[in-house]
């Protein structure tokens, strides 16, 4: 059984911050929850799934974010209550629903959960969400800490069925990613069917109907204020005449600056956790308590200008400061001396700056690096390889546009098989863009994954607008880089799976595409072949390079393959592998020239023994 | 007057940093440090690295003991030191301060640039003396071999809370990380897991293990 259906109320848990959304929900009694996995909001859809096997939850891994939070707008329009997951850039793909669901409303409470990632751990950008909230019009909740992520996923379904409208809960991966203690509350009953009553004419978005509901969302800023004003989320601690106002982790590092310099009795410490809309009356009440006030908040100034405001409002002119020279950066994580640091130069405090040992100065010379790389016996490095020496071997160059997965790491030489990428889906569209501007030879690469994403409706227009450029579609049958969850496409499922596969040589032929290869990328022959006739036609070509990730198949089936490959006799100075697969299992024989494979990272996948002689299997005897 | 120093520690709070390699187990070793101390009456913080880290990069994690609200640690202020590969130990040095303790695993795990030519993995033995330079002391030794002498080569982790458990630093007795262990751990891997931890407990108590900054 799943840990988070488990614990008695009261009972303290060690949950990491997407645990503890969840749990939260379950307290609440949610009955739907959708999501595309995406770190570092993943966990919150994978231990969901666990639950929806054992359980009266309803749990989808939907094929995009827009889908999902449709799904759950569904299911909460019905008086289900529902949560939609996603990392921040997913709800870029959601923003279309998110911008009018507000002026549709919901029955039963819907929570949307934002995973935003500063310092870009694992995403394409460190945009700062919570400005959607703002232009939503939705009430937002920022926890800084997994027992407050516990609470405000509750709290949030109440909130969000009292205001009739979706409530957005704005995490980073800071929070997302850190255990810590939980105290469980109980968990609700299981609950009955949901109904959809119909009321047209407040349900229907048509511009009579919108311009009614404008209204409504814009008179619901009321009460949501007067919640945001009583929130216990919103928490003043501390007295003094210097003010420090922050949000979300921030507020961490600054309970414990305040702690370390001994602040409790100069400052007086406002700590939102209801940052929209933004509790007017109180913050008023506490700029005019204070001299100054430090604004303490990762990525954009959001509560900075809020106060601003609140502060012209009441004509108050004290100094609010956050962002700028000598504070705090719009850029990156914060981490505890940096905001202690701040803290002391902005209220004129002596502060001893750390000096932390650096090992590259002390050791004279620098530490090799130790980039991620695609893992031996990976299909991807197969087929880029086959791609590039299809390429040189036409004596041609081509553009990669690229997209979302594991095999950006292409990108890394010796591959440097990834020139262009913006988001999800973009390989597609762009590289069409690209042919059309320059007549240069694209090869677009997208995952299977990311292709049922937002592939499909680009790959339409491609076959439509008659473009010209070669598509693979990397198909691993799964999606690898945040944890192998599942997609439409996949065939290879996980026992009880409740999904339906789509054949992607199907679908692709079924949009239009005529000139279709499917190869097994660990094949060399049969790849590069593929890959010299797609590369000689024009117009759209789709190439499916279908071999299952490695680690997915030794997930589901509990083998590993046995099989190693071993270089024999000696292979000189010629460094083809290195130069042009790289895969992480070879290395250069100290003091040699001589390369070698070692057996333990090996993944049998027999590839490299199809382009180089000297590379033979390990006999089981020897 | 206020002083405000980054020396200024409340009793009680305790800031442990863990380094390694993807695969080597660190976040399930933080995960059990967590654990523990929550079962112990502590209300820790458990930090991870995930996303494209896990790709045969590097991993690191924290563990957070005492009144401190914030999950991760500034450079120059981790008390410990849990370093799972010589080098990744080495790098994370810039987190320690003069008073740490780092436990540091002697074997190597080459990376790619260095096993391609591209770059060069420095002597073990100059990276331990320079980290002792440093901190008040290191306790390094082969926890690879230990875990492979105890029948679970991927024990590494175990090996290396045997020895932090060893030490006087942990507010944490050997019996509460024992329970975390055996509450976490799948029955076929626990004989292995406990023959490891206690490989690495004897290997910390050995004092041919430990070098101190030379004054």
């Amino acid at each position: 059984m799943s840990e988070l259906l488990g614990g008695q109320a009261g009972e303290r848990r060690l949950l990491m911050g997407n645990e503890a959304i969840v749990r939260g929900a379950l307290e609440a009694g949610v009955r739907c929850v959708a999501t595309y996995p995406g770190t570092p909001a993943s966990e919150i859809g994978d231990r969901c799934y666990e639950i929806s096997r054992q359980g009266h939850l309803y749990f989808e891994y939907s094929t995009n974010e827009k889908v999902a939070l449709e799904v759950t707008a569904g299911a909460a329009a019905s008086g289900w209550r529902a949560l939609a997951a996603m990392k921040h850039v997913g709800l870029n793909v959601a923003a279309d629903t998110l911008m009018t669901l507000g002026y549709v409303g919901i029955k039963g409470g819907l929570v949307i959960v934002s995973a935003d990632d500063p310092s870009l751990f694992s995403s394409q950008n460190e945009q700062d969400n919570r400005s959607y909230a703002k232009m939503a019009g939705l009430p937002m909740l920022e926890p800084a800490s997994p027992q407050e992520a516990k609470d405000m996923a509750l709290a949030a379904f109440s909130l969000s069925e009292e205001l009739g409208l979706p409530v957005l809960l704005r995490t980073t991966t800071r929070l997302n990613h850190t255990r810590g203690a939980v105290t469980l509350g109980k968990l609700a009953a299981n609950g009955g069917a949901g109904h959809f009553v119909k009321d047209p004419f407040h349900q229907v978005m048509v511009p009579a109907v919108a311009r009614e509901a404008h209204a409504r969302l814009v008179r619901q800023q009321v009460p949501a204020l007067i919640r945001s004003e009583a929130s216990p989320f919103n928490v003043i601690t501390g007295s003094g005449p210097w003010g420090v106002v922050a949000s979300g982790v921030a507020a961490a590092y600054v309970a414990d600056a305040l702690l370390e310099l001994k602040l409790s009795h100069q400052v007086t410490f406002l700590k939102l956790g209801f940052t929209h809309p933004l509790p007017a009356g109180l913050i008023g009440d506490f700029l005019s308590r204070v001299e100054r006030v430090l604004v303490v908040e990762e990525l954009e100034p959001y509560l900075e200008e809020g106060l601003k405001n609140i502060a012209h409002s009441r004509q108050l002119t004290l100094e609010i400061r956050g962002k700028g020279e000598g504070l705090f950066s719009r850029l990156y994580e914060f981490h505890p001396a940096l905001v202690r640091q701040v803290l002391a130069r902005f209220f004129d405090l002596p502060y001893e700056k750390p000096t932390p040992p650096l090992p590259q100065q002390i050791l004279g010379q620098p530490l090799p690096d130790r980039p991620p790389n695609l893992c031996p016996g990976c299909p991807h490095r197969a087929m880029y390889y086959a791609v590039k020496i299809a390429l040189q071997e036409l004596g041609q160059e081509g553009i990669f546009p690229t997209d979302i997965g594991c095999y950006t790491l292409g990108l890394l030489p010796p591959l440097s098989m990834a020139d262009f990428l913006i988001c999800m889906g973009s390989s597609i569209s762009t590289g069409a863009g690209i042919a059309k501007a320059t007549g240069q030879q694209v090869v677009a690469f997208i995952g299977d994954s990311t292709f049922f994403h937002a592939g499909l409706p680009a790959l339409a227009n491609a076959v439509h607008n008659r473009h010209d450029l070669l598509l693979v579609i990397l198909d691993n049958g799964t999606t690898a880089m945040t944890g192998h969850q599942p997609h439409p496409g996949i065939t290879l499922t996980p026992p009880g799976y409740p999904g339906k596969p789509i054949e992607l040589e199907k679908l692709v032929r079924a949009l239009g595409v005529e000139n279709l290869w499917v190869v097994n990328p660990l094949k060399y022959k049969e790849s590069l072949a593929a890959c010299k006739e797609a590369l000689g036609k024009a117009g759209l070509r789709v190439l499916i390079s279908r071999s299952p990730c490695p680690l997915y198949l030794q997930r589901l089936t509990g083998k590993k393959s046995k099989a190693r490959f071993q270089v024999v006799g000696a292979c000189g100075d010629c460094r083809h592998c290195l130069d042009y697969f790289g895969c992480p299992a070879m290395y250069l024989k100290h003091g040699a020239s001589q390369m070698a494979i070692d057996p333990i990272l090996c993944a049998g996948c027999a590839f490299c023994g199809q382009f180089c002689q000297a590379i033979r299997p390990v006999k089981e005897s020897s | 007057m206020i002083m405000a120093s980054s020396q200024v520690k409340s009793p009680g709070n305790l800031r442990l940093l863990l380094t390694g390699v993807g695969g080597q187990g660190t976040l399930l070793a933080s995960r059990l440090l967590g654990e523990a101390a929550l079962a112990a009456g502590y209300s820790p913080l458990v930090s991870e690295t995930h996303g494209m880290a896990q790709r045969g990069g590097i991993v690191i994690s924290t563990v957070v003991l005492g009144e401190l609200q914030s999950p991760i640690i500034s450079p120059g202020e981790a008390d410990i030191l849990l370093g799972f590969e010589a080098l990744e130990t080495f790098r994370a040095l810039t987190y320690c301060h003069a008073d740490s303790l780092v436990i540091a695993n002697t074997a190597t795990i080459i990376p790619y640039t260095v096993a391609v030519g591209k770059g060069r993995y420095p002597e073990v033995e100059s990276l331990l003396s320079l980290m002792a330079q440093h901190v008040r002391e290191v306790c390094a030794f082969d926890a690879a071999a230990l875990a492979r002498q105890a029948g679970s080569p991927l024990a590494v982790n175990m090996v290396i809370l045997g020895a932090l458990t060893a030490t006087e630093y942990l507010p944490l007795s050997q019996t509460e990380i024992l329970a975390a262990i055996r509450g976490h751990t799948k029955t076929e891997f626990l004989e292995a897991n406990l023959a490891a931890f206690q490989m690495g407990a004897a290997a910390a108590r050995d004092p041919d293990n430990w070098r101190r900054r030379s004054l």
